[in-house]
């Protein structure tokens, strides 16, 4: 039972790190049809510009504004210069574009930065709290209310926010969106800054628990994508189901049957899910016209 | 008389091979990548010496001109820089194969075309069974865990739990770790995995504290991995010994993990870590000091074991063209072949003809981080 | 496309091919032209199941690390000769697809991208954990073809690179001989009218299902036997064969170039194999340029290198 309980924590704490990346890539989908997998990466400067400025004697809520704020912009460079040039490509060019600035994102940060590892303070100590027979780090709760938060703050903002059915109109139907008046342009930019601020923040977060090193966007990427497709891409509830319980299969896998093929596992259920449910858990179906 | 008879032949050699002013020596090393961790100190390292040998007059008066690649860990990549650098940029000696894969994909060139190789990882299938042109200077994974072992046993330790990487240097090191963990008494009971860059190992830590009998506990692996699963070993309350490899042997671990975590840590390590607390007549002491003011100096950072396996492969490189005399393939290889106690950072080199790693285990030195520095308990 | 223009397509890549080791400086560029002959292989399969079908896949490292394997694995361990285990690791790789590309294929866009990217990586998890069998992450061996020596003993003495610059060369105009085909034939004008429309070519009584796992199963026997032919040459293979990075390489060689034409993406196969060996003297600055290059090219030539300039010339033709 104490173990469960361990697996569990495990989990949500891993899991609460994928969330956060797949709510960074639910807001450029959402605005744009466009899956980032330059995501990663945001995490990763948003880790690496706090993890160099909060060295260099900044206290560290600045050092993560900072970091927070240099990523946001970086997104929205990324997409005026890369996907707005690109707009109407096919889903594959997208891609391409993505992973290339993915590269050249890692290829910079190796140079402005470095190729060691580093990692920042935990905010609360280093003391595990004991709860229900198990242990949790202090740092995880703030990573899994980070992401709770998030969430919450994403599902308002598209629900009861008049910005936020902007950005869904703009996905759905860019000249409609037009035509009734929405700046679609602008739309589109701020989902970038949003998006990156939310992967830097991210970034912040996980960095005293995961430690940070300028390779460390790939394997995120992947893992948060995964997740936002297992809950339905575009959706932040499906972005936070889907990041948790592929966090908390892993650690069940690793706990109950192999540590080995942890995630293999995880991307077993990803595919059963996916044969049963085209578009994810909380997907939603689209037609496809001629 | 003797003299100017040697000089005489090193004229005619210099106008023999042409150009005479340059000795072509070529490295390809995982400087990005998964294992950047360990290549981009190494490829740091080479490039600094062999500006530092250059300013001191060369290899007998001939300057080195160094080619690295970059192979970014891909051993397809390796083998084509292999052949690049043999083939078009005519090197007589090749230093590098961060990884063990990289390195097997070099392996075979060298082998084929006849030019020494001195590779920077860790496997013992590298040098065993000997091939003529293949030398490497860091410890084997096997001799990592026999030190690891015998210091289990000096502490009546015979019970352990493993939890390894599953990357190229911690599946390697647990596989050697098996195979001869029966030879020094220890059973091991439990043995987990981690994927390299897995953000908490609390399940599989949480089953080898519910496995009964667990004395111990071996985490083989390199980069961020050990330091996640030190912090988390502290986290779920495990105080049983804790034994690293010597994979995170920098001081950059117990940065990353923190000094309470790390309290008590082992690891088997080399001279390079203690350098500051070597004793005044210790052979390596004017080596690694000298190896670690410099690259501190220059690159501000600490050094690390890897940069040390790629200080010692060129230091033996170097010592061994010397002594040849000459910048051809095969006689560097013979001159190599004979090298006899040449005083590295990772121990001293003797290489004979069916020994082409030239350590033993008393160049590992078994270490414990206390109150965030490391101490020898030898 | 006529006949003729085939021909003529396959005529200039086997003269190039040809006229390309008078201009070799040195044993390294046969090398490098092998690795451009055996990437350009597995892209033209790509050519198929992207170009061609419209479909997508981000795991097709998979079969190549199949393919690869099959060789390192079947002569030691089921005594077959390496030739044989290449045609071994085809069969399997399109069993393999046949059995997963049914429900795979269900999904669109991004999902299949997911669905394929997550059997990539299990294959690749598969073989560095399988230690015993695999070797690890560390690798393993792959004995000789076999088919040098065999040359040499009809008294023809060529290099290694020589050798695999030829036999490469000769596997690659094969395939693409039987693409060129398969995209005049009846099978795959039904993919280029999926690619275009599926409600489409359904209507117009098309089975859909069936010619996309078409495209997946033939693509993947591409994937196969190159990633066979990869391990041979090397001697030495790892699980790098079967990952992430290598299906993404495949996939932006394939893109581009010039997804929809087999030209094309030799072409793009033959840019990302040389970049790298270019971008050396950039050494630090190497992954910034190329992933400025990828980024670029598809922002101005969105349809991919080749077809872009070749539209541009007819542009000005006319």
């Amino acid at each position: 039972m104490d173990a469960l309980m361990q697996f569990i924590f495990s989990g949500l704490t891993v899991g609460a790190v994928y969330a956060l990346v797949a709510l960074g890539f639910t807001i450029i989908y959402n605005a744009s049809d466009v899956v980032n997998f330059a995501q990663g990466e945001f995490v990763m400067l948003g880790g690496m510009i706090t993890v160099f400025t909060f060295e260099a004697g900044l206290p560290l809520p600045l050092a993560a504004l900072i970091a927070i704020f240099v990523t946001s912009a970086v997104g929205v460079a990324l997409n005026k210069l890369a996907i707005e040039p690109a707009r109407g490509a096919p889903v594959v060019s997208l891609i391409i574009i993505t992973i290339g600035a993915s590269i050249f994102i890692r290829g910079a940060a190796q140079i402005v930065f470095d190729k060691q590892l580093h990692r920042l303070p935990s905010f609360s100590g280093d003391e595990p709290i004991h709860m229900l027979g198990a242990t949790i780090l202090p740092q995880s709760l703030w990573v899994i209310g980070g992401a709770l938060l998030v969430f919450v703050g994403l599902y308002l903002f598209f629900t009861r926010t008049l910005t936020g059915k902007a950005v869904l109109a703009t996905a759905n139907n860019r000249l409609a969106a037009q035509l009734v008046g929405i700046n679609t342009g602008f739309m589109m930019t701020l989902s970038f800054a949003l998006s990156a601020a939310i992967g830097a923040l991210a970034g912040v977060l996980v960095t005293p628990i995961t430690l940070v090193g300028y390779d460390i966007g790939v394997a995120l990427a992947l893992k948060g994508f995964a997740a936002a497709m297992l809950g339905g891409m575009g959706n932040p509830k499906g972005a936070l189901a889907g990041g948790l319980l592929l966090g908390l299969f892993e650690a069940l896998t690793a706990g109950y049957i192999s540590s080995q093929y942890k995630e293999a596992v995880a991307f077993i259920v990803i595919l059963a899910v996916l044969f049963v449910m085209p578009q994810g858990i909380f997907g939603e179906k689209k037609t496809e016209r001629v | 008389m003797k003299l100017t008879t040697a000089l005489t032949t090193l004229m005619a050699l210099g106008l023999a091979t042409g150009a005479g002013a340059e000795i072509r020596l070529g490295a390809s090393l995982s400087a990005s990548g998964g294992a950047a961790f360990l290549g981009d100190p190494e490829a740091k390292t080479l490039e600094m010496l062999v500006e530092e040998v250059n300013a001191a007059g060369g290899i007998n008066g001939e300057e080195i001109v160094l080619t690295l690649y970059d192979d970014g860990g891909d051993p397809n990549k390796a083998r084509t820089f292999a052949t690049r650098l043999v083939e078009d940029d005519e090197v007589v000696a090749i230093i590098g194969g961060t990884t063990t894969g990289t390195t097997m994909s070099v392996l075979s060139v060298a082998e084929d075309e006849g030019i020494p190789f001195i590779s920077l990882a860790g496997a013992i299938q590298i040098i065993d069974p000997v091939r003529d042109y293949v030398f490497k200077t860091p410890h084997t994974d096997r001799m990592a865990c026999e030190k690891i072992f015998t210091d289990m046993q000096t502490r009546g330790i015979s019970k352990i739990g493993m939890i390894a990487g599953t990357d190229g240097f911690g599946a390697s090191m647990e596989a050697q770790c098996k195979d001869v963990a029966g030879d020094h008494g220890i059973e091991i009971l439990v043995a987990e995995t981690y994927a390299p860059q897995d953000a908490d190992m609390t399940p599989q830590l949480t089953k080898i504290k519910a496995t009964e009998g667990v004395q111990a506990v071996l985490n083989p692996g390199f980069g961020q991995g050990p330091a996640i699963v030190t912090r988390n070993y502290a986290q779920i309350g495990l105080d049983l010994p804790l034994y690293q490899s010597h994979g995170v042997a920098s001081d950059g671990f117990i940065e990353l993990t923190g000094v309470e975590a790390a309290e008590g840590v082992r690891l088997p390590g080399t001279a390079l870590l203690i350098a500051d607390i070597l004793e005044d007549g210790d052979a390596q002491k004017p080596v690694v000091m000298a190896y670690k003011t410099a690259y501190e100096a220059k690159y501000g950072e600490a050094v690390s074991t890897f940069g040390g396996y790629a200080h010692d492969a060129f230091r033996l490189m170097v010592d061994a063209i010397a002594r040849a005399g000459s910048d051809d393939p095969d006689e560097i290889r013979d001159a190599l072949e004979e090298t006899r106690d040449l005083v590295g950072t990772t121990g001293i080199y003797s290489f004979s003809a069916d020994d082409h790693l030239g350590l033993n285990l008393s160049a590992f030195r078994m270490l414990e981080i206390r109150d965030g520095a490391w101490t020898s308990i030898d | 496309m006529t006949c003729r223009r085939k021909w003529i397509q396959i005529s200039i890549i086997a003269a190039i091919m040809l006229v390309l080791p008078f201009f070799f400086p040195s044993g390294y560029y046969y090398r490098v032209g092998a690795l451009v002959f055996v990437n350009a292989l597995s892209v033209v399969g790509l050519v198929i199941l992207v170009g061609y079908a419209g479909q997508i896949s981000l795991g097709h490292a998979g079969f190549a690390g199949i393919g690869a394997y099959a060789c390192a694995l079947a002569p030691t361990h089921l005594g077959l000769h390496p030739a044989v285990a290449i045609l071994l690791g085809a069969l399997i790789s399109a069993a393999l697809a046949l059995l997963i590309g049914r429900p795979i294929l269900r999904l669109k866009g991004y999902y299949l991208g997911v669905a394929t990217l997550g059997f990539g990586i299990l294959v690749s998890m598969v073989l560095s954990n399988e230690r015993a069998l695999t070797g690890g992450p560390d690798g393993m061996s792959v004995p000789d073809l076999g088919l040098r020596s065999l040359l040499r003993d009809m008294g023809w003495r060529i290099s290694g690179g020589e050798f695999w610059y030829g036999l490469n060369a000769v596997v690659l105009l094969i395939g693409i001989w039987i693409a060129l085909n398969l995209y005049q034939s009846a099978t795959g004008r039904a993919m280029r009218a999926l690619h275009g429309s599926e409600v489409a070519a359904q209507t117009v009584g098309i089975d859909v299902p069936r010619i996309k796992l078409q495209a997946f199963v033939i693509s993947a026997v591409y994937a196969s036997v190159a990633g066979s032919l990869l391990a041979l040459q090397n001697g030495f293979i790892t699980p790098e064969v079967a990952g992430f990075m290598h299906s993404v390489e495949m996939v932006t060689m394939a893109v581009l170039g010039g997804v929809g034409s087999v030209l094309g993406a030799t072409l793009g196969a033959a840019i990302l194999t040389l970049l790298p060996q270019v971008l050396t003297v950039f050494a630090e600055y190497e992954q910034l340029v190329l992933g400025l290059i990828m980024v670029l090219v598809m922002i101005f030539l969105p349809r991919g290198l080749l077809p872009s300039i070749v539209a541009k010339l007819r542009g000005r033709g006319e």
